[in-house]
Parts: C-alpha cells; sequence; structure tokens
C-alpha cells in the first residue's frame, strides 16, 4: 500500500514532481511511464526515502518515509535506476552483505539467498566480481538484491532497461509471478512493457500526473482504438476503396500507407461490420484484415506533448 | 551494532579488494621506518625511544590518509550506490560510523604492522614502553581525527581527486594551525579569541604530548571532539547533498 499526498519535489527552480497524488494496493502492478526528465525517478527515489520531497508526503506501508524512513526502508525493495551495486564484491558477496543489512540469518538467509539467485539465474557468476558481468547480469544482481527479503513492496525504476529480449521475458515472468500479493511499481519508457506487466498506468510528464488508468483505457483513448486496417489483394481497386470507405457512416478519417488503408472510427464507433459489408457489396478481395484495439505509443505522445506548458 | 558492523566488513573488505590496501601499508611502513632511520637519526641520537620514529607520522599522514579517505563516500556517488546503501534499512550514523571505523581499523593495522620498531628499540635497549604505548595511541588518535575530516569532505564529491586534495590541504590547516604559517592569516584582523581558538585546534601541538608519552586528558579530548564533529557533519553533508 503506497499513497502520495501532493507530493512535490523542487531542484533549485526546476520543479521536478509537482503535486503528485495518488494511491496504489496490494496486487497493483503500476507503470510509470513518461519522457525521460519527467520525474519518474525522483518520484520514485521520494518513495524509497532516499530524498525528501520539498512539499506534501508520501506513506509506504502506512509509515511515513519522511518520519519513519527506516521502517519503509525495511519494508520495501528497491531497485535504483541502472542498478547501482558494488563493482569490486563478488555477487555473492554483494548479496551476502544485503542480507546481512536486511538482517537475515542462518537458515532463512541460506535458503533466501540461494531461492534468488536461482531464480535470477546467478548461480554461475555467484564468485564473478560484479563489475566484471555483463549489463543483463548486473541489472539481474540488482533485481536479486531488491526481493531478496520477500518484500511486499517493490519500487523497480527500468527493471529490464539493457536487458536482451529473453532476459526482458524472465524478469517480466517474475514480477508477474510475484504480482498478485504485492504492491509493484515499475518505470519504463517501453510501451510494449506496460502491455505485458501493468495493470495499472500513471503517464507523467514535467513532474505532473497526465493519466491514470489501465491499458486497455489508454488503448480506448487512442484514435486508433478500433480501427479497422486492411489490404487489398489489387491494388488499383485502393483509391476507389479509400473514397467508398470514406463516405461510411461512423468513419472520421483514412490513412494510407502504400497498400495499407486504415479506416479510423468516429468516436470509437465499431465500423467492422460495416467495413466488411461494403467490401463484400463491392467485391473486393481482401489480403488482410485487422481490428486495432488502439495504439499506446500514439497515445502516449499525444498525452505527454499535448501537456499544459509549466507556468 | 550490528548493522554498522556489517557496513564497516563491506568497507574493509573493499580495501583489500584493491591494490589500494596494499600499496599503502607498503609504503607507509617503508617510510616511516626510512624516516625514523635517516632523518630521524634513529641510530645518531644513541637513546632507547622512538620519538624519531613518532616525530614524522603527522607529515606521513598528511598525505597518505586522503588516500585512504578519498573514496569512502566519493566512490559510491560516483558509482550510484550511495542509493543504494541509503535506501537499505541503514542509518545516516550507522553509514558513517562504519565506513569511519573501517578506515580507522586499517589505520590501525598499518601502525601494529610498525612492531618491528618497537621489537627493535626494545632489543637495542631498555626504552619506557609505556611512552612508547601512549605514543602509538597518540598516533592512531591524530590519524583518525585525519580521517573524519576526509571522510566529510568525500562526502561532498563525486571524484576522489578533489577529495584527495580538499582533504590534504583540511589536515595541514588543521595541522599547522598552532603555527605562524597558518595564524598569520588570522593575525591582525581577527580578535584575541579567535586566533587563541584556532591556535588550540592544532593537531600537531595536540599531539607532540601524546608522542613524548605525556596523557592529558585535553589532548584525548580534542581528539575525540575532532572525530565527533567531523563524523556529525559528515551525516549532514550527506542529507543535504544526496540527490545530485
Amino acid at each position: 500500500m503506497i499513497r502520495t499526498e501532493a507530493l512535490s519535489r523542487r531542484y533549485g527552480p526546476l520543479l521536478a514532481v509537482d503535486n503528485l497524488s495518488f494511491e496504489v494496493s496490494p496486487g497493483t502492478v503500476l507503470g510509470f511511464l513518461g519522457p525521460n526528465g519527467a520525474g519518474k525517478s525522483t518520484t520514485m527515489k521520494m518513495l524509497a526515502g532516499f530524498i525528501s520531497p520539498s512539499a506534501g508526503r508520501a506513506l509506504v506501508g502506512g509509515h511515513d518515509v519522511a518520519r519513519d524512513p527506516l521502517a519503509v526502508k525495511r519494508l520495501i525493495g528497491y531497485l535504483p535506476e541502472g542498478a547501482p551495486s558494488y563493482g569490486e564484491m563478488t555477487v555473492a558477496g554483494f548479496l551476502g552483505f544485503v542480507a546481512d543489512l536486511r538482517g537475515l540469518r542462518g537458515a532463512a538467509r541460506r535458503t533466501r539467498l540461494a531461492e534468488v539467485s536461482d531464480r535470477l539465474s546467478l548461480g554461475g557468476v555467484a564468485r564473478q566480481t560484479i563489475e566484471t558481468l555483463s549489463k543483463g547480469f548486473r541489472r539481474r544482481v540488482g533485481l536479486a538484491q531488491a526481493i531478496l527479503h520477500d518484500p511486499s513492496i517493490l519500487i523497480l525504476d527500468e527493471p529490464t532497461d539493457g536487458l536482451d529480449p529473453n532476459q526482458k521475458h524472465e524478469v517480466r515472468t517474475l514480477i508477474r509471478e510475484m504480482a498478485h500479493d504485492k504492491t509493484i511499481i515499475i518505470s519504463t519508457h517501453i510501451l510494449e512493457e506496460v502491455d505485458a506487466l501493468c495493470n495499472r498506468v500513471m503517464i507523467i510528464g514535467r513532474g505532473r500526473l497526465l493519466a491514470d488508468d489501465d491499458p486497455r483505457g489508454l488503448e480506448a483513448r487512442s484514435r486508433y482504438h478500433r480501427a479497422v486496417s486492411l489490404r487489398l489483394r489489387d491494388a488499383t481497386q485502393l483509391a476507389a476503396a479509400q473514397a467508398a470507405l470514406a463516405s461510411l457512416p461512423g468513419v472520421a478519417a483514412i490513412e494510407r500507407d502504400a497498400q495499407r488503408l486504415t479506416v479510423l472510427p468516429r468516436d470509437g464507433a465499431p465500423i467492422l461490420y460495416a467495413v466488411t459489408e461494403l467490401a463484400r457489396q463491392q467485391g473486393w478481395t481482401i489480403a488482410e484484415l485487422h481490428l486495432e484495439s488502439g495504439r499506446l505509443d500514439e497515445v502516449f505522445r499525444r498525452i505527454t506533448t499535448e501537456a499544459p506548458p509549466c507556468e | 551494532m550490528r548493522v554498522m558492523s556489517v557496513v564497516m566488513r563491506r568497507e574493509l573488505a573493499g580495501y583489500f579488494a584493491t591494490p589500494v590496501a596494499y600499496v599503502f601499508l607498503v609504503i607507509f611502513l617503508v617510510l616511516a621506518a626510512t624516516f625514523a632511520f635517516t632523518l630521524g637519526g634513529f641510530y645518531e641520537r644513541g637513546q632507547a625511544d622512538l620519538a624519531p620514529f613518532f616525530a614524522f607520522h603527522p607529515w606521513l599522514y598528511l598525505f597518505l590518509v586522503p588516500a585512504l579517505s578519498m573514496r569512502l563516500w566519493a566512490e559510491e556517488r560516483r558509482s550510484g550506490s550511495l542509493e543504494l546503501l541509503m535506501t537499505l534499512p541503514v542509518t545516516p550514523w550507522q553509514a558513517v560510523l562504519g565506513k569511519f571505523l573501517a578506515a580507522w581499523a586499517f589505520t590501525a593495522l598499518a601502525l601494529a604492522l610498525t612492531f618491528p620498531m618497537w621489537l627493535t628499540v626494545n632489543y637495542l635497549g631498555e626504552p619506557d614502553n609505556g611512552a612508547i604505548l601512549t605514543a602509538y595511541l597518540g598516533s592512531l588518535l591524530m590519524a583518525g581525527g585525519f580521517l573524519a575530516i576526509g571522510a566529510c569532505i568525500s562526502a561532498t564529491t563525486r571524484n576522489q581527486i578533489i577529495a584527495f586534495i580538499l582533504t590534504a590541504v583540511g589536515c595541514f590547516l588543521f595541522l599547522l594551525a598552532g603555527f605562524p604559517l597558518v595564524l598569520d592569516l588570522f593575525t591582525g584582523w581577527a580578535p584575541d579569541a579567535l586566533v587563541d581558538a584556532v591556535a588550540a585546534l592544532s593537531f600537531l601541538t595536540h599531539y607532540n604530548a601524546l608522542s613524548r608519552g605525556v596523557i592529558e586528558l585535553r589532548d584525548l579530548v580534542f581528539f575525540a571532539l575532532v572525530i565527533g564533529v567531523f563524523l556529525y557533519a559528515n551525516t549532514i553533508v550527506l542529507d543535504m547533498k544526496k540527490a545530485s
């Protein structure tokens, strides 16, 4: 359980986080989205107790981060941006150090260490120093450190940055497995990740909350939501088809991209039936037909660029 | 206590994970002995004591202690691990003390390894071993003072070279605070009380008494205070400069 009340952070004249209020309950995987410099990392640093807010407050697991930082730090697992660690230490030495600071002892310490290095496939590099590892391994060491004490709240700043597609998949599976009873916040600028992982999305721009929705809801804001894209076998019919489709009721616009027509609905009206019916009447041979659910990248771009400028 | 010792052990192991520890130990031992035998005239004096040995410790520390303290925080800042450390369940005091004690324990080890000097002087004559022990204590306390200054300065920057230079300069000022070189900066414009206060901060004055084997409470309290004040300043610097 995480709650922020009018959380703000100022760096000199720059307002990095501006009056951010939100609440996250267990079972949520919240994706923080936003352009670089939007205030995602600053917000996470404040939740983790690394920097203190200029105004407002953050409650993590019922503890005020500013008043009782130690209680918060015991509770959460945190992966800072870039997954920093101690390069001269071995993986086993580093995880042992974190386990000691977390107060893990004896059998519990051994089983947790074994479990975590098993889950993140770190067994093979346990004796290697961290500075000799690849970026992907370092990120996994950072993740291992964050989940070592099986925290009920996880704050992960770009957990899959720098991983190859297979590693990304593994990390996402790991997060999904942990998701059901934990409160998880991840930041990312990979949109597909939001789709694959999150059940809630917050888009932040210039320190402000611009959108708070689930991935489906965000897609529904896209002008491509319920759009129909099709390709005809006979390219010579394309111009005629474009004109005919444009006159259909409920169609807002048509986009033509080489051989492909994308029919955009007005206000998300269902137009698939009308389009296929028209094709049948006109005797077009359809080579490809898609019903789009919406394009997150388009929504993201629109929301973050249309944001009102800072005063 | 437990958390602090975890931090301390990691830091101490960090010295030995790189060549820093070995380079430091070798240079310290070689220079300490060389100065004592050549510049200090250990044999020529014909006295069974370690005065020529201890006399050069302040000058050795002047450039060796900054080498030990410069990485304490600057390296954490540079690599970003500071954010990790400060979001693990560690209080600033536990982290500051743990790191300081690691560096101090390392200096204690370096001092302890000078024991052949003590064996030599005991073989050659009958020195006052109590006085020698007091001098060792004084040397260790002075190193602690320098280290506390260095740790605090290291926390202000992410650049180890800057930390090294500023620490060396800071230690130099503290070392010679009671001497004209530093005092002349103050006399003339500052009130006498301030000049006296600055003079009283001299590491060299306080160390000289101890290195002759004289234990005076005020010298012990002085070094303890210096360590305490700079470690406190260290926690404040950390708190203020976390974000950058």
